[in-house]
């Protein structure tokens, strides 16, 4: 079992690797959708069925809408230079990440052991508590429904925005009518009415 | 023809059912089996994805218009603090206020049935809303400024 996961490990790395180092942004985008379908698996070799399902699921839509807009784009080539400085300070600040990151998790427990006695209670009241057999939903809808309130305002408001930034029709009617009942003229009303003055004087001065 | 060829029109035309039963399925038993309503939600979507890929963007906008997709995003947020706001009824926010039965049948659990069922109706509008305004609109806005090229 473990040697599966790691496996599947090391197939998600060289994947990423792929999906960055690759010159076409359609294959980019592939290997990406790879490395999200091992990750899936993983999930399920951890014993998280519900994350697996959403994994797969948003992989595929993400793949679907990339791959979309990637497509539509004639030249899928990039042009890279080779920026020696940039490699160079992010090799020093990984390595730089990864002392600290080693010096900090040396602290925490081993993998898999419960640290929290939270969760022991949530496993063993949930189902009295909430009624829900998967203690996930019991969890994710019932002691912490706010927090999804909280993930589902997040999503509303990322689809306003993205509304606000793709749609179509302008507000630039509504902003003349406003005009209008501000009472600013228009800018050709404005060149009208000026040739309407120079007619005016014309005719004065005649 | 729109959309894309004969054999992939016949194999959508066999499988969407299916894919819209597991979406609701899947948002239905969330509280008894793995899922969930954003999972089912987006399952849902993908299904419209796939009517709009192999049929047109005609035949899934005839079914689920944008203006309506986005109607049924605001439904399923405005349910879930509906659902939040009632728990005042029982005492506080979000309390489980509908009563528990036998833990393993579909109405078991109060509350969490409603909820699933609210995030996954706006989680598959607006995955799908999404999708429409990150394809359709683009190519609208682009066939637009060829007309206006042509004037």
């Amino acid at each position: 079992m473990l040697f599966v996961f790691y496996s599947l490990l090391i197939f998600c790395i060289i994947g990423s690797i792929i999906a960055i180092e690759a010159k076409n942004i359609l294959a980019s985008v592939i290997s990406a959708g790879v490395v999200g379908m091992g990750l899936s698996i993983m999930f399920l070799f951890l014993g998280a069925p519900d994350i697996a399902i959403v994994q797969v699921v948003v992989e595929i839509i993400v793949l679907i809408i990339l791959i979309r807009s990637t497509v539509s784009i004639d030249n899928t080539s990039i042009i890279t230079h080779q920026d020696t400085f940039a490699i160079l300070s992010s090799l020093i600040f990984f390595g730089l990440f990864l002392v600290f990151a080693f010096m900090a998790f040396r602290g925490l427990p081993a993998f898999g052991e419960p640290l929290m006695t939270v969760s022991s209670r949530y496993l063993e009241n949930s189902v009295q508590d909430t009624g829900a057999s998967n203690v996930i939903m019991g969890i994710l809808l019932d002691y912490r429904a706010y927090d999804t309130l909280g993930e589902a305002t997040v999503i509303f408001t990322a689809i306003l925005g993205a509304f606000m930034v793709l749609r179509v029709k302008g507000k630039k009617k509504k902003e003349e009518a406003d005009m209008v009942k501000v009472g600013i003229p228009f800018s050709e009303e404005l060149q009208k009415s000026a040739a309407l003055e120079k007619e005016d004087l014309s005719d004065t001065v005649i | 023809m729109q959309g894309m060829s004969f054999i992939v029109k016949t194999v959508t035309r066999l499988l969407i059912g299916v894919i819209f039963l597991f979406g609701i399925y899947i948002t239905f038993y969330g509280h008894l089996t793995p899922g969930g309503g954003f999972a089912g939600g987006i399952m849902l979507a993908c299904g419209f994805i796939l009517l709009t890929l192999a049929f047109g963007k005609e035949t899934s906008l005839g079914k689920l218009s944008d203006f309506w997709a986005s109607m049924l995003d605001n439904l399923g947020a405005f349910t879930f603090w509906l659902v939040a706001l009632l728990g005042y009824t029982g005492g506080y926010f979000f309390i489980n206020f509908i009563e528990k039965k036998n833990p393993f049948g579909l109405l078991s659990s109060g509350t969490i049935l409603i909820n699933n069922i609210a995030i996954g109706v706006k989680v598959f509008a607006s995955v799908f809303a999404v999708f429409l305004a990150l394809t359709i609109f683009g190519r609208f806005v682009s066939g637009l400024a060829e007309s206006e090229e042509e004037d």
